[in-house]
């Protein structure tokens, strides 16, 4: 370097070294994130304990609900307007109060809650009644073979069909974590079917309606698979399915 | 801090015109294009980014679909702006002092964590070793968010790594470049000189000399106004 003090630096290409590591390092956290985010849990868990700001909320957590809602704003409801309505192919349509549906055999089930974007809650108890049993009551048709649901946001939709909506695990949740689910869980009413994606369990439902096909819900129309069954790793805890 | 600047010299943008005689080029059209679209594209990726992670945002905004597709387009289209800028011989030759190391730069890393922030004692081509290895790490760790990010919009495109620990390494690395961007930007706000720089392309050469020692030097003396290459 000293013989020639002008001219262009001409020594190593750090920079492009830096990003070679870079990208090593990108490809490291892959093949070690399933380690790696078990020790991270760990950690957040310890943490969050002696955590009174709530920080640690935002740090990456693969476990934790976060709050996701596909328009501006959702109207709340509560006991005094709340309606859950039956209708579609079914003999006996009718509307639902928050009352009537507390009033109903009450079904627990406990499993992980698992999102598409990576985020899980382990052993999460929720709690209401079986959707068969909704349906049976409202008298399904021979030719509906499935159920589309609708929701008080306005916009968000699912759907399953007959045989997935009949499982002894898929619930008109009226709890969840043993108290009843707030707003920003979807409540008063969320469906919640334990063996599939969580996008699946559509927040604040309003109507269930009984179709002779599957019409693909808001996510589906936009790529999710319709049959959001839990893959592989995802699965764990779910003896059922 | 650590900072750069250099507050006691007289560096007034009302006093020195971009346009006043005696300003040197540092870049050209092309590159102060390309910082901008780019600067633009990763702070639309960073906001969508906020809406859609952070809880409190994310209940204020709401609109999922859309936030999330803005999100996702400002993300694979963040190197294009650097791929156009190929075509410009500036942008390449910025590319290439970019990525070479010169004894100085050894020196300004020494000085830097040391902490020692005097000019003489970091000396600099066009650009000083942090700025080096700035534009190293951010373009890896982009190609990293793009790779990770197409993984999780595109769900099986490699059944070998699981959505879950592309999810978990994107959201890890978001934080890392987050910071880094406030230090970046922070830089520039410490130094008006350096962002009027970017901003008409002309620096003050009194500027130059103490910041960049090397940089008029290496391109072969003072006052002479290269357009590139």
């Amino acid at each position: 370097m000293a013989d020639q003090p002008k001219g262009r630096p001409d020594g190593a290409p750090v920079a492009r070294r830096t990003m070679l590591g870079m990208l090593a390092a990108g490809a490291a956290g892959l093949a070690g994130a399933p380690y790696l985010q078990h020790g991270w849990e760990k950690v957040l868990a310890s943490a969050s304990q002696a955590d009174s700001t709530g920080l640690t909320g935002l740090l990456p957590n693969p476990s934790g609900f976060r709050y996701y809602s596909i328009v501006g704003s959702v109207p709340r409801k509560d006991a005094t307007d709340y309606e859950l309505r039956i209708d579609g192919l079914v003999d006996r349509p009718r509307a639902y109060t928050l009352a009537d549906l507390r009033a109903l055999p009450q079904t627990r089930v406990v499993r992980d809650v698992q999102c598409t974007d990576g985020w899980r809650v382990p052993d999460t108890p929720f709690e209401g009644v079986r959707l068969s049993h909704l349906l049976d009551a409202a008298g399904v048709r021979p030719e509906g073979r499935a159920v589309r649901f609708t929701c008080f946001d306005g916009a968000y939709t699912e759907s399953l069909t007959m045989e997935q909506a009949c499982r002894s695990d898929v619930l008109v949740a009226l709890n969840m974590q043993d108290r009843p689910i707030t707003h920003e869980h979807g409540g008063p009413v969320r469906l919640y079917v334990a063996p599939m994606y969580f996008y699946k369990s559509a927040k604040w439902l309003s109507g269930i309606s009984v179709t002779d096909r599957v019409v693909p819900g808001y996510w589906e129309e936009r790529g999710y698979d319709v049959d959001g069954w839990l893959e592989g790793a995802d699965r764990r805890g779910d003896a059922g399915a | 801090m650590t900072s750069t600047a250099g507050s006691r010299e007289p560096t007034g943008a009302a006093t020195r015109g971009p346009e006043r005689p005696g300003r040197i080029l540092r870049f050209s059209r092309a590159e102060r294009l390309v910082h901008r679209a780019t600067g633009w594209l990763m702070l639309l990726c960073l906001l969508t980014a906020a809406c859609l992670y952070l809880g409190p945002l994310a209940q204020l905004v709401g609109r999922r679909h859309l936030v999330a597709t803005v999100h996702e387009w400002s993300g694979v289209l963040l190197p294009l702006p650097s791929l156009l800028g190929l075509l410009s011989p500036a942008f390449r030759a910025d590319l290439r002092r970019l990525n070479r190391f010169a004894g100085y730069d050894r020196q300004w890393l020494r000085a830097a964590r040391r902490r020692v922030a005097t000019p003489d004692a970091r000396p600099a081509g066009k650009f000083n070793a942090g700025q080096k290895i700035y534009a190293g790490w951010i373009a890896g760790a982009v190609l990293v968010m793009m790779f990770t990010g197409l993984l999780m919009w595109f769900t099986g495109l490699l059944p070998l790594i699981s959505r879950t620990s592309a999810i978990f390494v994107h959201d890890c690395l978001a934080w890392a470049v987050a910071l880094v961007l406030i230090g970046h930007m922070r830089k520039a706000y410490e130094d008006p000189e350096a962002r009027l720089g970017m901003r008409t392309g002309r620096v003050d050469p009194a500027w130059a000399v103490r910041h960049h020692s090397e940089w008029l030097e290496e391109d072969g003396g003072p006052r002479r106004r290269r357009t590139g290459g």
